[in-house]
């Protein structure tokens, strides 16, 4: 318990009203989980199929990855496991980075997340709609 | 207005890892984070092969020669058991989340299935693509 403070006649209910809760912080963790039970079939499809490729040559590759089944998945990998680096990384950063730096590093990790699912996203979507 | 009375007192310290005996719970708890990391930088080269696989089969097969590379297999392996402790250990933590298995028995007996399900799921991966014809 704090020591009584004579010149701080406010309860602690009202000191500590506006420190607290922001009310969605459940948001981020909620997305977190979510995107890890979308992750766990799409990484076990991931690794199953690098597994079935690993004596393939590039033209059996782009085939395999041509098929809808394949495109679709990889793009929907690429989207669950970039979210879900995302929010990680932001935990990450948040319990480490007390600094300005955290704004910093968090609007840092968004924008390369972003950028590098766009860019896996694109690089698919070629392969699969290439003549 | 932040009340003076707190700033008088000295707030209580975590323990230093440094003097901490590692625990299977703590281990864990820390690798899960750790291999997080590490496949954040797995995604970036998973962007880099897809996008040397949509340039044309040169950088294609430059991509295909480093993962060849005594080095590239290590790092390879590295990631497949990181991958499988990530995922092992992300099933442990939403079996957590639905508010089940947090007995202490409970906790120990999900930490070693989750280092022997990732122990023998890497072995088997590598195992799998030795037979595929790496």
């Amino acid at each position: 318990m704090d020591p009584p403070n004579i010149q701080n006649m406010r309860t602690p209910l009202a000191r500590a009203i506006g420190f607290g809760s922001a009310k969605e912080g459940g948001g981020a963790w909620r997305a977190e989980r979510v995107s890890a039970v979308a992750l766990v079939p799409l990484m076990l499809w991931f690794v199953g199929s690098i597994i079935a490729h690993t004596g393939s040559d590039y033209v059996t590759f782009i085939i395999w990855l041509k098929t809808p089944l394949a495109a679709i998945l990889m793009i929907l990998f690429l989207f669950a496991a970039f979210y879900h680096t995302a929010l990680g990384l932001q935990v990450v950063i948040e319990d480490y980075v007390h600094s300005q730096a955290k704004f910093r590093a968090i609007i840092a990790v968004r924008l390369g997340c972003c950028a590098l699912a766009t860019a896996g996203v694109v690089a698919t979507l070629r392969v699969a709609m290439s003549g | 207005m932040m009340p003076s009375s707190t700033t008088t007192r000295p707030r209580p310290l975590s323990p230093n890892v440094q003097i901490y005996r590692p625990q299977l719970t703590s281990v864990l708890s820390i690798l899960n984070r750790v291999t997080g990391i590490l496949l954040s930088a797995c995604a970036v080269v998973l962007v880099v092969w897809l996008v040397a696989a949509a340039w044309g089969p040169r950088s294609y097969t430059a991509m295909q020669g480093a993962i060849a590379s005594w080095i590239g297999q290590v790092v390879l392996f590295g990631a497949t058991f990181a991958v499988f402790l990530h995922l092992c250990g992300g099933i442990r933590h939403l079996v957590w989340d639905s508010v089940r298995g947090f007995e202490l028995r409970s906790i120990y007996i999900s930490g070693w299935a989750v280092v022997a399900a990732s122990v023998v799921l890497t072995v088997a991966a590598w195992i799998a693509g030795a037979l595929m014809g790496g």
